[in-house]
Formats: structure tokens, sequence, C-alpha cells
């Protein structure tokens, strides 16, 4: 019997092989890593890993027997070179064919680089994505040196909020107009703008990098369009990622900003799926793509199921969140298209929620500190219903009463 | 090291040794416990480590601050009094022998 194959081992491919084993299916399964470690969780490098609150062993996601009593076979270090469909084979790097019998891709994304032109590869220049990366920032994270944090995203807002933890002078550049511009509303923004603020990093907005500059191959600084110079001993780029989809390319396989899957998670090739953030899958009468745990584990789960014969199509509530200093954000739904936000005080000190609507329905809620309205506003969003702009708005009515609405 | 036992909703039962300091939800993922999914990794964000603590260690095992409480909201299965996101519970030589009970999802 061919084994199914599962290539990429981050969250998405972890959670699809563990529930291929709860849903029953006891034949042989391969899961194929390009890193030298087992499957760890990436949240938590650019925050608790990297401060030191958390080592590799509680990071990993199972821990190294669990690979064995669940007779998941474990290949790390190793690429896939090339898949085909045809065949059904893939081939690995070192030159080894493997059939399977259906194949599951979770290969993730990987995050924009700055181009070595204009300086991106200085020494000094580093990101935030896997294990490696955080290992080699973290030594460098010391006391008074000048940290440059390149876009104002949750990644380089999360990397600014440790650096300043760590006593490091921070500038952080955006090119948009406002920090978080493509994934939030101008009132978290402010939140967020506000809280680094008065943690004393310097955020700058609207401004374009033109290159970094170096002496003998190091960061010395950057010089922005404006024609100011900020000096850096240390830059992070947190500039967004790209799904790695060069694979499902390569094997003929129709991508569009992500590989294009259906509502159950099947790729053009109808024995190759695939789930997490190399997916790009239809929602709601939209296509959308997302980059985050929740939907890695749950998306995953979804094809594990499919892949033994579930029909029903992924419906999920999208969730995220992010830890900076000690603000945790907590966010529910998707609010693209949104056309209208409204701000809910919170009752705890900086505390609060800002909801999206689209029209009079509720999209997304975006809470700081505020678990309630964060749950609360999953919870109605689950249940495709919605709150009033009146009532989300004022801290008086309790949030809970619209969990049995009708 | 403390020992740990998860009861399933069948009746089945889960035993393992915790590391003293390892929060409960991880060491039920290290276990294979089912239904216990600690999506965010114990960051007080997902609520998907809900357990209930046998009414015996209930006390022992502390009361949820005002963030687990809220999060305590949104659990897939039902709120009980003895309700906990298990990824707040950590294992102390005090807990050993602690039982939970694990809801279906």
């Amino acid at each position: 019997m061919d084994p199914i194959i599962v290539v990429g081992a981050g969250q998405a491919g972890v959670a699809l092989a563990a529930k291929l084993r709860a849903l029953g299916y006891d034949g042989p399964l391969l899961l194929i890593g390009q890193e030298p470690v087992l499957p760890y969780q990436r949240p938590p490098l650019s925050k608790k890993y990297i401060l030191g609150e958390l080592a590799l062993d509680r990071l990993l996601i199972r821990p190294p027997g669990w690979y064995e009593e669940q007779k998941v076979e474990c290949r790390l270090s190793t690429r896939v070179a090339h898949l085909d469909p045809a065949a059904k084979t893939v081939s690995l790097d070192d030159g080894t064919d493997l059939r399977y019998s259906k194949l599951a891709l979770a290969t993730g994304a990987s995050p924009l680089v700055l181009p070595a032109p204009i300086g991106g590869k200085l020494e000094g220049v580093l990101r935030i994505r896997s294990l490696a990366d955080a290992d080699r920032l973290a030594p460098l994270l010391q006391p008074g040196k000048k940290l440059l944090v390149i876009g104002g995203g949750y990644i380089g807002l999360e990397a600014a909020a440790v650096a300043r933890m760590k006593g490091l002078e921070v500038t952080l550049i955006e090119k948009a107009e406002r920090i978080l511009q493509r994934v939030a509303a101008p009132l978290t923004s402010d939140y967020f703008r506000a809280l680094h603020g008065w943690h004393g990093v310097s955020i700058r907005e609207a401004v374009t990098l033109e290159r970094l500059e170096g002496t003998e191959g190091r960061l010395t600084g950057a010089r922005l369009a404006d024609g100011t110079r900020i000096e850096a001993d240390l830059a992070i780029v947190g500039i967004g990622v790209l799904p790695d989809k060069g694979l499902a390319i390569r094997a003929d396989l129709d991508v569009d900003d992500g590989i294009i899957v259906d509502g159950q998670c099947r790729t053009s090739d109808p024995d190759i799926f695939a789930a997490g953030d190399c997916t790009s899958f239809p929602w709601r009468g939209e296509r959308i793509r997302l980059e985050s745990v929740g939907n890695a584990i749950e998306q995953a789960e979804h094809a594990a199921a499919c892949m033994l014969g579930e029909t029903k199509d992924y419906d999920p509530v999208p969730w995220f969140w992010s830890d900076q200093y000690d603000v945790k954000l907590q966010i529910a739904g998707f609010h693209r298209g949104y056309t209208d936000t409204v701000l809910r005080p919170g009752k705890r000190e900086q505390s609060q929620s800002v909801w999206y609507y689209r029209g009079e329905a509720l999209v997304a809620v975006d809470a700081m500190n505020d678990a309630l309205a964060y749950g609360i506003g999953k919870k109605v969003l689950e249940a495709r219903r919605s709150i009033p702009k009146a009532a989300a708005a004022d801290p008086a009515v309790e949030l809970k009463t619209w969990l049995t609405a009708s | 090291m403390p020992k740990v036992t998860w009861i399933l909703k069948d009746g089945r039962k889960i035993t393992a040794d915790v590391a003293v300091g390892h929060n409960l939800m991880e060491a039920a993922v290290a276990n294979n416990v089912p239904n216990v999914i600690g999506e965010c990794g114990g960051c007080l964000s997902c609520a998907t480590c809900h357990v209930y603590v046998d009414a015996a260690w209930y006390e022992k095992a502390g009361h949820p601050d005002d963030m687990e409480r809220d999060m305590l909201e949104i659990t897939a299965a039902e709120r009980k009094p003895n309700s906990r996101l298990s990824c707040q519970i950590k294992a102390t030589d005090a807990l050993d022998g602690i039982v939970l009970h694990v809801p279906e999802i």
C-alpha cells in the first residue's frame, strides 16, 4: 500500500497527519519537512522564545515519541524537488522517488526578502520565520543597540516589542500610510501606534526605504526616500510572506495567490490536497488565503477528513492573535470589505475592541485585552448573526445577551 | 513527577507523568489526549484545551483569572463550575494525582 504523503512539516502538516490517525487511517503515513528539527510552533519565536521564556523542547508541536507511537514517519532536512501527479510520485532532493496514494501539500509561506541591490544581503539584516532565524537574532538583541524594523505588520510590531523589552533603541518604518493598514482598521492602528510610542518605539509611517547602507558588508543604517538617514546596527525585515506554491506550479496544479483548493481542500488533482498558509480557498462567496495558526490547524484537519471521505465544505470563522508587551490582541472574523467600524471601550486598563461591519452585518472583531469581546464576537460570527452597532459601541450593554438573542 | 489522569467521555483513562512547570494542555497534547487541542499554544487565545477539573481537585488547581474566565465563555462544550483551560494549570507536586474530565466536542 502506498503511503499518504504530507509535504511540509509545520502546524498544518502535523495537524493533518494527527487527524488522519485520529480518524482511523492506519496505513503508512509520511511527513516530509525541510528543516532539521521536529515540527515546532512558530508564533512563540518572535515572543517567548526570543525572550528565553520557552525552550525548544516546549516549542515542539508534538514530542519526539509521538511520531513513533502514531507511526508517522518523519523525514527531516528533506526537500521535495518534484511532484508528478500522473505517476503519483514525489522526487526528493537526494534522488529518491516515492509513490503516494494521496498527497497533501502543507508547504506554508516564506518571508519576502529585501533585494540585494538595496542592501538586503548585508550582515545584520534579519527576519523571523524559522527557528534558525530566531536563533540567529536572539543573541544580537543587546541593550543599547539600534534596531530598525522594516514593516509595520504584526511580525514587525512583535519584533519591535521584544526588542524594546530587551533594551534596544527601536525605529519602525512602514511604507503604507499607517501600521497594520493591510490587516486592521485605523482604530486598531491608532491603538498600537500609541502603545509602541508609549514604550519608546519611534514609528515612522508613509516612508519608503530607499536602501540599507553598510560598511564592509555590515549594516550601518538606512536611507529613506525623503532623504533622512537612520542609524542601525540591526534590521528586522517583516514585509509579508508569499505562499510556497512552486512545487504545485511545476506540477501544473491550478494556482493563483496560493494553491487553489475547493471547499474540501482538494487541488485541481483529485488525489492531491492542500491546507494552511499556502492555499487559496473558497469562503462565503470569495476566495481567500489566510496566514494563521488557527487556519493551518483547522483547514488541515478538514483536509484530513476529506481525504478519508468527508464531503462538507470548510467554513471557518478565521481567528488570529498577537502579543505585544502586556497587551493581547485577539481577532475573530475576516475584515475584508468592511464599510464601518465602531469602538467599544473595555473594562480593564488598555482594553478595548474594534467591531467591523459590512453594512449592518458584523464581519470581524479586534479585541485588545478583552477576551470576552473576542469570544462573543467569534461565537456570534460562527452563528452567522450580528450585534447592532449601537449595542457593540455601548459598554453598558452586556454583550453576552447577544449570544442568545435572535 | 506529578501524575495526571484524563478521563474521556467514553470512560477511557489516560495517565501520564508530567514535568513540574509544564502546563496540562501541553501535557495532554504530548500524550495524544483526544479533544484537547491547544491551537494557540497556551496563550489564552483559543479555548480549545477546555477540561473539567475533578471535584476533588478543583480547589487545589486554583481559580481562573479574569482573562481565563472570559475565554471560558466560548468553549465548544458546556461551561461548568469546574471548567478550566488546561493551559493555565501548571503541573506541581501538589497536583500529583489530579484528575481531569475531557469534554466531547
